[in-house]
This record gives structure tokens, sequence and C-alpha cells, in this order.
């Protein structure tokens, strides 16, 4: 916890240490681990294998724009604002798509962000399919210096990753989370013991879309520019998330984590090799799914009794304090 | 008969095509406790996954406390009161015991069953509590799923085949309990293959046969050669 908190605050000082691109590459680090604890919530837990995710990160970068754009509103403000209409916006896209199981599912969610990329591609006051730029008022607005600009983008997307891993343990760790878990071991009997599983699964669905396009805006202010391929890439916002996550662990909050940095490490080494970089992950993606299927973190986890996240077989509440 | 707490008028049940049951009508009363016995395929556990949600009928083939509920999905049936302890036992594997139990409150229902009171009734899960629910023997994996149910305080609780590939020693074990359970006046239906077991601890039998109802009567009155008839539809 120490150390946790330690870490933290050298994190948080790094506009003072770091040089530019460095900074740069931090946050992108932040927003990729929020996006992969976010689709891991999701998916190893509730069981809801999207490979559409992205829909929500380029609503969420498209608002930011659209927002203060012709909204006039303030770029944290917008980011925010495409948060909570993302949520909404994912609660008829669920009636439709939570008909779907399995395979169709998948496919269900890729459409449905294929339809988001097309009707922004429309919007010819937003660039249309070339896309725009971010006002430089809009950007003035965050900061007057670049440095001071930077330093604030980078505390945002350190924020929220922060904020993300908090919500994700802390909704695990509640009664809810618990249903959710139990859900994923065994429809037939949660259902049997009262848990609602189609308004549960509802739950986190709204909720990591609505985090994704918080996220999706604060990649996009670091990016300052926006275009429909730029922003419902399935590659970029969908597949890379896969990879960190399934690498890491599926269905363990420290697999998205470790996944991050192994993800960003074979990237940093290897993206001088052009279309060889990606062949490199292919072949890593399938080495251990073969070798380890529950991931880097799973391998770890069955040699060492270790856990970073106190998240099985302790959690406490009222009654389990009253009955023991 | 005092005011039946469930009652089932001409229920079916299909899996796809395939009809499991057909036109079965039962009226269980409050206290009552009911053995459902037959040989494979008969419709057991068809019949209590109907009863309990699992599978959809239309809704006034499942009466229960007054309300019609053949059309209500499992969980609000389970808030409703009904808590199937299912075949297979079906605990959450990366749950611990405690958290197994934990889950059954959900329903948030009152009354008198508690993790302690769960605990009191079977202390080896106290001893286990902390302990990965897989990591248990069958016959206390068996106990963790009993006693999930009772922590949803259900009024009507319905065991599926609870003898299922454990030892007999377990078995008895297990159904020494049972008294304590339905002691206080909860309603239980038991689905057993174990006949001798099912009616020794029950006051009524059904037995199906092919999806129909081919013998009913109270288990001290119905006499051995009329089971092995209602269980095999051919003369004894």
């Amino acid at each position: 916890m120490v150390i946790a908190a330690l870490g933290l605050l050298v994190l948080a000082a790094a506009p003072w240490w770091a040089g530019r691109a460095d900074l740069r590459l931090l946050g992108e680090i932040y927003l990729y681990l929020s996006l992969a604890m976010l689709w891991n919530l999701m998916a190893g837990y509730a069981g809801l294998v999207s490979v559409g995710q992205q829909a929500y990160v380029g609503f969420g970068g498209y608002l930011l724009f659209a927002l203060t754009m012709f909204g006039g509103l303030h770029p944290i403000a917008a980011i925010l604002a495409g948060g909570i209409l993302a949520g909404f916006l994912s609660v008829p896209i669920a009636a439709l798509i939570f008909r779907l199981k399995g395979a169709y599912f998948a496919i269900g969610t890729w459409v449905m962000a294929e339809v988001f990329r097309l009707s922004f591609a429309q919007a010819s006051s937003l660039g249309g399919g070339s896309g725009s730029s971010l006002p430089v008022d809009v950007v003035r607005s965050l900061a007057d210096s670049r440095s001071g600009r930077e330093a604030l983008s980078y505390w945002l997307a350190l924020g929220a990753a922060v904020i993300v891993i908090a919500c994700v343990y802390l909704y695990l760790r509640s009664n809810r989370g618990l249903a959710l878990t139990a859900i994923r071991d065994s429809e037939v009997a949660a259902a049997g013991l009262g848990i609602n599983i189609w308004r549960t699964k509802l739950e986190v669905y709204v909720v990591t879309s609505a985090f994704t396009a918080i996220i999706g805006g604060l990649i996009f202010l670091q990016k300052l520019r926006i275009s429909p391929d730029a922003a419902f890439s399935v590659n970029d916002w969908t597949a890379f998330v896969i990879f960190i996550v399934v690498i890491g662990g599926i269905g363990t909050l420290e697999g998205p984590i470790i996944g991050t940095i192994l993800f960003f490490v074979l990237r940093e080494t290897l993206a001088d090799l052009g279309t060889t970089y990606l062949i490199v992950l292919g072949l890593v993606a399938i080495i251990i799914m073969l070798k380890a299927p529950k991931g880097v973190w799973g391998l770890i986890r069955s040699r060492f009794d270790l856990e970073l996240f106190p998240l099985s077989y302790r959690v406490r509440t009222h009654d389990a304090d009253k009955g023991a | 008969m005092p005011d039946p707490v469930l009652s089932l008028r001409k229920l079916d049940a299909h899996y796809g095509d395939f009809q499991a049951l057909f036109g079965i009508d039962m009226e269980i009363a409050a206290g009552e406790v009911v053995a459902i016995i037959g040989a494979n395929g008969a419709g057991k556990t068809t019949l209590l996954r109907s009863i309990a949600g699992l599978l959809k009928n239309q809704a006034g083939q499942v009466s229960y406390q007054g309300d019609t509920i053949g059309a209500l999905r499992a969980d609000q049936v389970a808030q409703k009161g009904i808590a199937l302890v299912p075949e297979g036992r079906q605990l959450f594997p990366s749950l611990s015991v405690e958290e197994n139990l934990l889950i059954g409150a959900q329903t948030g229902r009152a009354g008198q069953w508690s993790l302690g009171k769960v605990y009191a009734l079977f202390p080896i899960l106290k001893e286990r509590k902390d302990q990965a629910s897989t990591t248990l023997s069958g016959g206390q994996q068996q106990m963790v799923a009993i006693g999930r149910a009772l922590m949803a305080n259900p009024d009507l609780i319905l065991f599926d085949e609870i003898s299922l590939g454990l030892a007999p020693v377990i078995i008895k074990s297990i159904y020494d309990a049972l008294p304590d359970i339905v002691g206080d006046g909860m309603t239980a239906m038991i689905v057993e293959q174990d006949i001798g077991k099912a009616l020794s601890v029950s006051s009524r039998a059904y037995c199906l046969q092919e999806g129909r109802v081919s013998l009913t009567g109270a288990t001290d009155t119905i006499s051995r050669d009329d089971i092995t008839r209602a269980y095999f539809g051919v003369e004894a």
C-alpha cells in the first residue's frame, strides 16, 4: 500500500523528471491500461466478449471535438459529458446486441462500431471522412503553455487510470461483484439464487461503455486530431486491448497491468521492424494462449502464491462479520 | 388439505421439439415434504426447473402462494421465496465457501437463516469457510449448495438429486440434517433416484414416468409393488 502510494507520487511528478516524449508515452500507457481494465471487466468477468468497444472510444473522442467546437464546453467538461451520453446510448444498443450470444454477440458489437464510424464520417461539420483538428483556442483553454497542456493531459490520463482501477476493484469486491463472479461461474445457479443476470450484465456494459468513452476523449485530447478511421479503429482500440488482457491474464485484475507493460515493452523495442512487429505480437499471443491460457499472471500465480489485489476468498461484508 | 403453497395445473415442458412433461397436476401444502421419484429421463429435474423458472411456462401453469409464476424468470421466482439446490451442486468455483453462501443471501429476504445458522447446521463448513469451494469433498460441496439455498430464506426449497455421486455414509449425514431444515415449517420437494431415502423423509410422494404422474399418495400407504409398477411402467 505504502509502496503503491509512493509509486503513484513518483508517477504524478513525471512532468518534472520525464522528457516530452516519455511523458506522452506514459500517458498513452495509462490510457491503454484503462481500456484494458474496462474490457477485462466486461469480457473477463461479465462474459461479454465485445470486439466493438472502439465504438465508444471514437464516440468519446468525437464528442470532445463536437462539444468544444460547437457547444463551447471546456474540454474536460466535454469529455465527461461524452462519457455520460455514451452511457445512455449504450442502453438501447445493449437491448439490441444482448439478444445475440457468443460469437454472434462479438460480431454484433463490431457491426455497431462500424455503424458509429460510418455515421461520424457523414458529419461534414466534423470534417467528414478526413476528420478535423482541435481548434487552437480550445487547446489554449486547457493551459497557455505547451508544457502546461502536456502536463495536464498527462495527469488526466494518470487520474483516469487510477480511477478506473479503483472503481473496477471496488465493484468486484462489492456484493454486486460477487454476483457477477457467480454469473461467470454458473448462470443457472446464479439465476436460481435470485440474481438478475440480464440487469447485472447491462450494468457492467453501460458503465464500461461510459468509462471507455471518457478514455476515448482523453486519447484524442492527447492526439488533438481525429478522423473516423483513427477514432473507430478496431486494431488500435480493440485488438491491442484484447492482446493486452489475454497475454496478461483475462479475468484477473493484475492481468491487464502486466499485459500493458508487456505490450509496451514489445512495441517500444520492435516498432522499428515494421510489419515484423505485428507478426511477433501475433506469435506471442499464440504461444501464450497455448502454453499459458491464463496469461502471464496466471503463470506467476501458479508458481508463487501471490496477489496484488486481494480479491479472491477474502471478500468481507457486514453479514459475514456478524455470522462468523 | 389446507391452501396449497404450490400448485401445478396441466404443466407441460418442452426442450425444443421434445416434450418432457405432459399435463402435470400437483398440489403441495405448506410445511409438506414431498418426494418426486422416477427413472432416468422421467422428467423429475425438468419439473423442478419449471417450478424454479429456469424453464419458461405459461403463467397459469404454476401458482405459488396465490400468484401465477409460470412465466417469471428464475431470479424473480427466487425473490418470491423458491430456492433450488441444483443437480450437480453448481457451486461457484472462483468463490470461497463463505462467498458461495453469501451469494444465497442476494435476494435479501428476511428470515431465520444466516451464516451463523448454516454453520451451526454444517459445522465443517465454518472450518473450511475461506477455502475454494472446489477443494471440498463432494459431500461438503453438497452442504454448501444446501446452505446457499437456505441463505435465501425460502418458503419452498427444491432438492435435486442431493445424493448424486456421494458415498452412502455421506448421503446419510446429509439426510440426517433434513429434519433441522424443514422442521420449522419450510416446504420441500425432494427429487431422488434413491427411492428408499426419498420416501423415508417425505410424507407424500409423486412418481413420474415419461413425463406423466404415474402414482401419487402418502408414503406410508403406497406399496413397493405399486412403486415398481409406476416406476418402470410394467407389471411387476
